[in-house]
């Protein structure tokens, strides 16, 4: 189905602009999350569709260089991993499980910290959303990646 | 039997209808959701956090385990995903 580059020219131009735009903005919805709408799942739904339309215009053989369909896997499970150590770090510093004021960033205390720790924990959230957004998408297309 | 069922799916219609008159009312400041923890959060939250939106220091915060279970929830659908969908070896026949 999406072997091949979309023969269209307007397709091409303007998935090529849009994309980095939308990467960009997946991030600042991703840092945004303290302040307003947004956080780890919304920013990582939208990168993981930035890297979607990028496979739909280009096409199989040159999607898979830019974006080989394992990391999408090793990026969902680093994020899982990222979530999993802030909360199981603190236990060892004498905090609770999740407990983000107990984690070792000694330059940050109290609120500081806690703020940081959302931060970390959305990181953790935008990879494992962007990963398995990918991942859905490489298998439910049926083509062998 | 058919009408068995009926009757059943009535009846129960019928309880759900008089018991939801027990609820509170939407919004009610003094409904047992809106007294427990709620109060604690929208006064402290941005002290305890330095969160503005209270919804994120709610999320990621006080209640990250089940944000924690979510996210294990998503990677779990893309794993089975992968299991139930990947082409194996013996399908390139096809």
């Amino acid at each position: 189905m999406i072997k091949h580059e979309h023969k269209s020219i307007i397709v091409q131009t303007v998935c090529s602009l849009l994309i980095p735009f939308i990467m960009v903005f997946a991030l600042y919805v991703l840092v945004h999350g303290h302040y307003g709408p947004g956080g780890g799942f919304q920013g990582g739904v939208l990168f993981g569709v930035a890297i979607i339309l990028q496979r739909i215009y280009l096409g199989r053989e040159a999607a898979v260089i830019r974006f080989p369909p394992v990391l999408a896997v090793v990026f969902a499970a680093i994020g899982l991993l990222i979530y999993g150590l802030a909360g199981v770090v603190p236990l060892f510093m004498g905090g609770d499980f999740l407990d983000y004021s107990a984690l070792p960033l000694f330059w940050l205390q109290g609120a500081e910290l806690r703020s940081t720790g959302i931060l970390i924990i959305e990181t953790g959230v935008f990879l494992g959303v962007f990963g398995t957004m990918v991942l859905l998408f490489d298998n439910l297309i049926g083509e062998r990646w | 039997m058919k009408w068995v069922s009926v009757l059943l799916m009535v009846l129960f219609v019928g309880l759900m209808l008089y018991s939801s008159t027990g609820l509170p009312d939407r919004a009610d400041p003094e409904a047992p959701a809106n007294t427990h923890v709620s109060p604690v959060y929208i006064e402290e939250s941005v002290e305890d956090t330095h969160t503005p939106n209270i919804v994120t220091a709610v999320l990621a915060d006080y209640r990250g385990y089940d944000t924690l279970g979510e996210t294990v929830v998503i990677f779990t659908a893309g794993l089975a995903c992968i299991l139930v969908l990947m082409k194996r070896k013996t399908d390139d026949k096809a």
